[in-house]
């Protein structure tokens, strides 16, 4: 227990829950997000902050004050602030005539930054601008990435671990289906990576598959790379590293064939075949020894006597 | 005409399930790969290039990429193994499995703490924990009350307006200022001892106080620790100017041999030692301290290794009359080796 090894103990036990919360676990907590403004952001990127911040409602906080930093240069007041609200990723909004619309995604591992790629918006359409219906509040979304360069180029992978784990929301043992509404789409083409949510429509069809409708709904942005700051290799690896504890157990003993019959094995101790429990045949019982013997000189007397 | 008519009708049967298979059928390239526990799909094909379409034009062919996609991966979820909450009229529900792409944790893996001194003591022995009952039954006001806290069995010791002065303690001194000072240094203890159990946690790499405020032993164990850490695992580091000369190298893989005509003094007086060793009564062997070492060496392994079960096995052990043989024959190397050592020297002696 962590929360009772530190040097001060928790006095109260609100704050011992505090701590334990914040502590490293085996089975972490939904990572949270920041969503913070540069020192001269814009209307473009106030938006975007407030629109991204709908989508990922309780896991992200979103502050309202400007901060003049620069992330590039300079990290820690960035690990400050995750330290602080205990938020692992963060989206930061500048603005400035050399990089217009700008938008910094990155993460956090043991609160300091692992990899931050930095995008600039082209277009942004916000979720008010589009005037349909929205979706709840803390619907998880499916993720769908479309194209090939997501896979070929480095920094595009990167880039779509970072989108995966900032949108993907509560992990969940199982889903309704019925609640399947949300969709974010994001296509890697011409250099570019448009980013689309779409509200799913399940309509009827013959079979028990439903056909899908999409609706345009919520923030549709057009994004392209600029700057990068990737963890070294080693890093990343350490990051990534899961406990032993939540490998799943190998059931030993079982195999399986190619066509699907499983075998198991048993180990059994020597047995003694000769004291084996068979079923009892009363015909086939040993009968003891001199009663055998009697009965043949019966019968061979008998027979001198009928001869 | 009646033939015909039936085949009419199942030819339009059939054509209208191929029609509904359709609008959930999508043609793809390449495979896309899914990941269910995070609802993920990705596809692999490269997308329709358009560089000069305008806006419109590329919406509605992102929104159909979209839509296809969007297909596939409802497909598979629809694939699941599905079952009905609370109930036959509840929300259609699929059990989802474990996520599988891999994606950086957000705080490192949880370190097991280094155990106390007590618990290497107890782990030591043998000695388990006894889970001790919540409530113990208080003969002055005959009821169940709580060990300690609100109410406690046996009154509350602050609130005593009597204290017998014990047998051989000074009349004169107060016992209650007594009683303060005691209940006041074994907090303190505790806590130093709590302090003292963290700081001996750290390794010397890991744990250096930042404010220098080390002992004598931990600053040598860095030193230590630092001097060997360089490529040549230390062989090559100059020594500072009062540091003590480097420990002459134990006997590793490859063994020392003094050279044949060194140090004759050196020479004459080993040979003499052996022989006033060799003519002696006193067994070399301590018999008492061997037992004794090897007794604790079994308690250890049975605590360790047997488990919960032979936990009380250390005391029963250090009971028996000394140079019993422990409870298994076979120890191991050492134990064997030293039994046997044991039994010639006991042999010649007796």
């Amino acid at each position: 227990m962590e929360a009772l090894d530190r040097v001060v103990k928790p006095k109260t036990k609100r704050a011992k829950r505090f701590l334990e919360k914040r502590e490293p676990k085996l089975t972490e907590n939904t990572k949270n997000a920041i969503l913070i403004k540069g020192g001269n952001a814009n209307l473009t990127v106030t938006e975007t902050l407030k629109d991204i911040y709908a989508l990922k409602k309780p896991f992200a906080v979103l502050y309202k004050k400007k901060n003049i930093t620069r992330p590039f240069e300079d990290q820690t007041s960035l690990e400050f602030f995750s330290k602080k609200s205990d938020c692992s990723l963060f989206l930061f909004g500048s603005h400035n005539k050399k990089r217009p619309n700008n938008l910094i995604i990155g993460r956090m591992f043991d609160y300091h930054v692992l990899d931050m790629i930095e995008l600039g918006i082209e277009k942004f359409v916000s979720l008010k601008d589009i005037k349909n219906s929205k979706c709840p509040e803390g619907t998880k979304p499916m993720l769908i990435f479309a194209g090939d360069t997501f896979d070929l180029n480095e920094e595009y992978r990167r880039l779509k671990s970072l989108l995966i784990d900032f949108f993907r929301g509560p992990t969940v043992p199982t889903i309704r289906l019925a609640g399947l509404e949300y969709v974010l789409h994001f296509t890697a083409m011409d250099g570019k990576i448009y980013m689309r949510s779409y509200k799913v429509l399940l309509k009827k069809s013959g079979c028990k598959i439903p056909r899908i409708e999409l609706e345009e709904m919520g923030p549709s942005l057009d994004l392209v790379m600029r700057r990068t700051h990737l963890a070294s290799e080693d890093l990343y690896k350490l990051s990534l590293k899961q406990p032993k504890a939540l490998k799943p157990k190998k059931k030993k003993n079982i195999s399986h064939d190619v066509f699907g019959t499983s075998y198991g094995r048993i180990h059994m101790q020597k047995q003694d075949l000769s004291k084996l429990q068979t079923r009892k045949m009363k015909g086939l019982k040993k009968r003891p020894a001199a009663k055998m013997t009697e009965e043949d000189e019966g019968i061979s007397q008998k027979k001198l006597k009928s001869v | 005409m009646a033939a015909l008519c039936v085949e009419e009708l199942l030819a339009r049967a059939e054509q209208r399930a191929a029609e509904q298979h359709r609008s959930v059928a999508v043609e793809k390239e390449l495979e896309l790969e899914f990941d269910l526990g995070n609802l993920l799909a990705l596809d692999r094909n490269p997308p329709p290039s358009m560089p000069r379409a305008a806006g419109a034009q590329r919406e509605s062919r992102l929104r159909s990429l979209a839509r296809d996609n969007t297909q596939l991966l409802v497909a598979q979820l629809w694939g699941l193994p599905a079952g009905r909450a609370e109930g036959a009229t509840g929300p259609l529900v699929a059990q989802l499995p474990e996520p599988s792409y891999r994606l950086p944790r957000e705080k490192p893996l949880p370190r097991p703490r280094p155990p106390t001194r007590w618990e290497q003591f107890a782990r030591l022995k043998g000695i388990r924990r006894r889970k001790r009952t919540s409530l113990v039954w208080d003969e002055a006001a005959k009821q169940w009350r709580r060990r300690w806290g609100y109410e406690r069995a046996g009154g509350d010791p602050a609130r005593d307006w009597l204290i017998e002065v014990p047998a051989g303690a000074d009349p004169n001194e107060d016992q209650f200022a007594k009683r303060l000072r005691d209940k006041r240094e074994k907090v303190a203890r505790n806590e130093f001892n709590r302090l003292r159990n963290i700081a001996r946690g750290a390794l010397p790499g890991r744990g250096l106080h930042p404010t220098g405020h080390q002992s004598r032993a931990e600053l040598g164990r860095a030193t230590q620790v630092a001097r060997v850490s360089t490529a040549s695992l230390g062989r090559f580091q100059p020594r500072l100017p009062k540091e003590p000369a480097a420990p002459p190298p134990r006997g590793g893989k490859k063994r020392h041999f003094e050279p044949l005509l060194g140090d004759l003094a050196a020479e004459r007086s080993r040979q003499l030692e052996l022989l006033r060793g060799l003519g002696s009564k006193k067994p070399p062997l301590d018999l008492t301290r061997a037992v004794n070492k090897q007794l604790r060496e079994e308690d250890a392994q049975a605590a360790a290794g047997k488990g919960r079960k032979r936990g009380q096995r250390g005391k029963r052990g250090r009971q028996r009359p000394g140079g019993g043989k422990g409870p298994a024959g076979g120890k191991g190397k050492k134990g064997g080796a030293r039994r046997q050592q044991q039994r010639p020297a006991g042999r010649k002696r007796s």
